[in-house]
């Protein structure tokens, strides 16, 4: 049985991603992770939607936690100079304007396409939109980092999303268990894969055809 | 004299009647719900409200049950007036979901078909409620093009990419936490309690704010004022007690 990532080590492949000066949205689960790991010599800005920029990491103690401070999961943050606070219109008028540089977001399913699906399994339940569709609407670059498979087995990348979307050819760059693919206007491009994974192995649990880059890696951890 | 403050959070809330549209202010267990407000109408009684916010809430937890979160003390969300049956429409972004320490009473009175829930994203919420306020007609937007939100809605193409036509979201009360108020409705708020509150204010025909603190006309700062008090018609004091 070859080895999948864990959560921590998916959000640590999503956090290479951060380029110094961007201001960047994570969203719940394991976007949310990779705010422990932005690379020690940049500067980036962490959005979040319920009206915050530039918010410190979680509190370590629990007199440090203010219930006039937490980010978008609910969960508490703390005060970090140069942050500010506004409110939900202008907070996702960021968002529509485009003015986020980089927004991560978790995944049930993401099509060839592009196309997300990240709030419900179906229209029968209110699931929860909450910001990811005003996020993968609006942002410059969506990366959706989710495992590859479901806990069956079954696949998650697919030709067509069979769940209500989030937003239709939205994501740019999607981080796995065991790889990393970027969508491309002629498909997927498979670019790293984890330890362990051939190409071969990765395109067994995927619906749609991989293109496999010339520049195929290693993912580095 | 102006002086909005009135004496009690029953007071405030007395005219609440049966089908009411109420927007109410919070995000997550942030310091920014109306707590106060909302028992006051859990007392009043009034039926068949549709409450829009954020999320609902997720109501009381049954007795010993010890809650996934923390919330500060003497919390009540909007999922209280549904716990009570009082509410018959919610529009939000967020039911809330079932899970250990976390109860999501929109779900069960969902399922029975004793409640009606429209899905709205979290950024065309707040804009509809601004657009209420600002007393716009309707605004193109392309959050939800191409997804179940746009299901009878007209759309349009603007600048190449789609766009879809949504309308204000008119409430009849507006209930607001804010943190410091004066008598002429200015009012302050703090860190990201602040969420949706200021855009709910003056959105609905009667914004009630419920502050932490009263504060003398002149003690705030005009340059730092979020909600000025042309928006707010009554203002409750947490201090003052319910």
């Amino acid at each position: 049985m070859k080895e999948k990532l864990d959560e921590q080590t998916m959000a640590l492949r999503v956090a290479r991603e951060f380029r110094d000066g961007m201001i960047i949205n994570l969203g719940f689960g394991i976007p949310t992770l990779a705010a422990n790991f932005i690379p020690e010599d940049i500067e980036v800005i962490f959005h979040a939607e319920n009206g915050c920029l530039g918010y410190g990491p979680i509190p370590v103690t629990e007199e440090e936690q203010d219930f006039h401070l937490v980010n978008a999961t609910g969960v508490f943050a703390t005060r970090k100079p140069g942050m500010c606070f506004f409110d939900h219109a202008d907070s996702f008028s960021m968002i529509r304007g485009r003015h986020i540089d980089l927004c991560v977001l978790g995944g049930m399913q993401v099509s060839e396409k592009g196309d997300l699906a990240n709030w419900t399994i179906s229209l029968g339940q209110p699931g929860n939109i909450g910001g990811a569709m005003d996020l993968a609407f609006g942002s410059h670059n969506l990366i959706v980092v989710m495992t590859h498979t479901t806990q069956n087995n079954e696949p998650k990348v697919l030709k067509e999303c069979t769940y209500p979307l989030t937003a239709p050819q939205c994501v740019n760059l999607i981080v796995t268990d065991i790889s990393v693919m970027e969508v491309t206007p002629d498909g997927l491009l498979l670019k790293e894969t984890a330890p362990g994974w051939g190409a071969a192995d990765i395109q067994s649990i995927t619906e749609p055809e991989l293109k496999i880059s010339p520049n195929l890696k290693q993912m580095v951890l | 004299m102006i002086n909005k403050v009135v004496n009690s959070f029953d007071e405030a809330v007395a005219d609440i009647f049966d089908g009411a549209v109420i927007l109410m202010g919070g995000f997550g267990p942030a310091n920014g719900t109306p707590s106060n407000l909302l028992r006051a109408i859990a007392k009043l009684g009034v039926k068949n409200l549709t409450l829009a916010a954020n999320t609902p809430g997720f109501g009381r937890l049954p007795e010993g049950t010890e809650s996934f979160r923390k919330t500060p003390p003497d919390y009540d969300d909007g999922g209280l007036l549904i716990q009570t049956g009082q509410v018959k429409k919610v529009y939000c972004s967020f039911p809330g979901m079932n899970r250990p320490g976390m109860s999501a009473p929109l779900f069960e009175k969902w399922e029975a078909g004793e409640l009606e829930v429209e899905m709205v994203p979290q950024g065309t919420l707040a804009e509809r409620i601004r657009a209420a306020r600002a007393g716009i007609g309707a605004f193109y937007i392309p959050t939800g093009a191409g997804t179940v939100i746009e299901e009878g809605k007209e759309k349009r193409v603007i600048d190449g990419r789609e766009h879809i036509l949504e309308y204000p979201l008119k409430a009849d009360f507006a209930l607001v936490r804010a943190h410091k108020a004066d008598r002429y409705g200015n009012c302050v708020y703090q860190g990201t309690s602040r969420n949706f509150n200021p855009v709910m204010a003056g959105a609905a025909n009667i914004t009630i704010i419920e502050a932490d603190e009263l504060v003398e006309l002149g003690e705030l700062d005009p340059e730092t004022i979020v909600t000025p008090g042309i928006y707010v018609d009554r203002i409750t004091i947490r201090e003052k007690g319910a």
